[in-house]
């Protein structure tokens, strides 16, 4: 149960798609003029995330993963004797995922079309854009290199990971909003200061560092060096790039 | 096919300056800021990148004539992730290290915006050696930001170009260092690569005041 409240607050706050590892980045500068549309986009990608992410992880557990086919001919509790165990078929990742992800998008589509006809035609080509927006295969794809261990903590994850890009993106809306009667200048105007908001609101984001590891990791960025500061996201510990992490 | 037209030098340099797919098109960015922080995982980037575009542009071209219309996303989604398996993999065999550091952001090429966006908004109406300069083009565009990005974030930050530490050395305090200069360790953190794009389109707009938005 901790360890569901935990990936749940990670994912919203530390590991925010958007402000720490920038997925999402194309439809959250492009939807992000109105707070209305923002808000329709964001639920729809909480919707696909919460959907794929737990698919993903019974394609990767049954099918993917090295020695994972030992079900196919029984062997389900010893795959060491299955005539299957020397398969790895983790390089077809990227297409079985992509894949669920189109069906999923597709099929959202047409349940919003049912349901919300004004949101579908306020939402227009970034519906389907869905389908390519990072963060939707990013979702899954560190739900693989992370190696979530159950379909329950991988739909905790989709869910929280939806629920920090929701948040992301309605803040940066709402920001937006307000902005549009300040005296920005020209050149900044529209895309240039969208991408110094967001980052002052990454730097912001990154307070939440110490929140879950009590500030005890000395964490390391994704290239493997070590920050003087102690504020960056927890989880680079996974990532086995360097020696000199102390992982749990 | 040795000197090329001018409209098909045009294909290539205007995603250079005035066509940037990062800065003027709005595309790619999650790839750009993520793995800037140094410059050599940039420059791989920018390389898989231009591979994948370059030849994904080249056989959509192709195949154009004969997608029924309504399941080209998954066509095209099907001919990148599989460009992207093959750059993995060649990654994965003769750049281990480097491919750990790049970890998912490979794969993420695949939802490039940039790649589908020039799959529909060119490779589905021309013949495939425009295709493939149009292709080449975006992806230097991109490339051309990466680098300017990842030089940036790596020389500010921890005072090294490529891994050769240029500016002299931190520890035992030679070069810039002897007179006090401190790496600015916030550069390779993920908010400055935001700021650096802005402050890049900033400067871009200020040069060319025809890309400036109206409010």
């Amino acid at each position: 149960m901790l360890e569901h409240i935990e990936l749940f607050f990670k994912s919203i706050f530390v590991d925010n798609m958007v402000f720490a590892y920038f997925l999402g980045m194309c439809s959250y500068l492009a939807v992000s003029k109105k707070v209305s549309t923002a808000v329709g986009l964001g639920a729809a990608v909480i919707f696909v995330l919460t959907v794929t992410v737990p698919l993903n992880w019974f394609l990767d557990q049954y099918i993917l993963q090295p020695g994972a086919l030992a079900w196919l001919d029984g062997n389900r509790e010893t795959p060491e004797l299955s005539a299957y165990a020397d398969y790895d078929l983790s390089f077809l990742s990227f297409i079985l995922f992509i894949a669920t992800i189109a069906t999923m998008v597709q099929l959202v589509e047409i349940i919003v079309e049912k349901f919300s006809p004004s949101l579908y035609n306020s939402l227009g080509i970034f519906l389907p854009l869905i389908a390519v927006n990072c963060a939707i295969l990013g979702g899954s794809l560190f739900m693989q290199s992370r190696e979530i261990e159950t379909a329950a903590l991988a739909l905790n994850y989709g869910f929280s990971s939806g629920i920090g890009w929701f948040l992301a993106i309605v803040a940066i809306a709402a920001i937006r909003e307000k902005i549009r009667y300040s005296n920005v200048p020209p050149p900044l105007r529209g895309l240039g200061i969208t991408f110094i908001i967001t980052g002052l609101m990454a730097i912001g984001f990154m307070s939440f560092g110490g929140m879950l590891t009590g500030g005890e990791d000395a964490p390391t960025t994704p290239q493997g060096q070590s920050t003087q500061t102690n504020t960056l996201p927890a989880i680079e510990n996974e990532i086995e790039t360097t020696p000199l992490v102390v992982s749990e | 096919m040795g000197l090329l037209s001018k409209k098909d030098t045009r294909l290539i340099l205007d995603p250079l300056a005035d066509d940037n797919p990062i800065t003027i098109q709005v595309l790619g960015i999650c790839s750009a800021l993520a793995i800037t922080a140094q410059l050599k995982p940039s420059i791989v980037m920018a390389v898989s990148v231009i591979f994948v575009l370059g030849l994904g542009n080249v056989v959509i071209s192709l195949m154009r004539n004969i997608i029924p219309s309504k399941i080209r996303i998954i066509v095209q989604l099907i001919v990148v992730a599989t460009l992207v398996i093959i750059v993995d993999q060649v990654l994965k065999a003769f750049a281990y290290e480097l491919s750990k550091e790049l970890s998912v952001f490979i794969g993420l090429i695949i939802t490039n915006c940039i790649i589908m966006g020039r799959f529909e908004a060119f490779a589905l109406g021309n013949g495939p050696w425009k295709s493939f300069l149009d292709g080449v083009g975006n992806a230097l565009g991109y490339g051309v930001i990466l680098i300017i990005v990842g030089f940036f974030r790596e020389l500010l930050g921890s005072g090294t170009l490529f891994g050769f530490k240029v500016l002299g050395d931190s520890v035992e305090k030679t070069g810039l260092y002897a007179i006090g200069y401190e790496n600015n360790g916030f550069m390779v953190l993920p908010p400055m690569a935001l700021i650096v794009v802005g402050i890049i389109i900033w400067v871009q707009r200020s040069r060319n005041s025809a890309l400036i938005e109206e409010n």
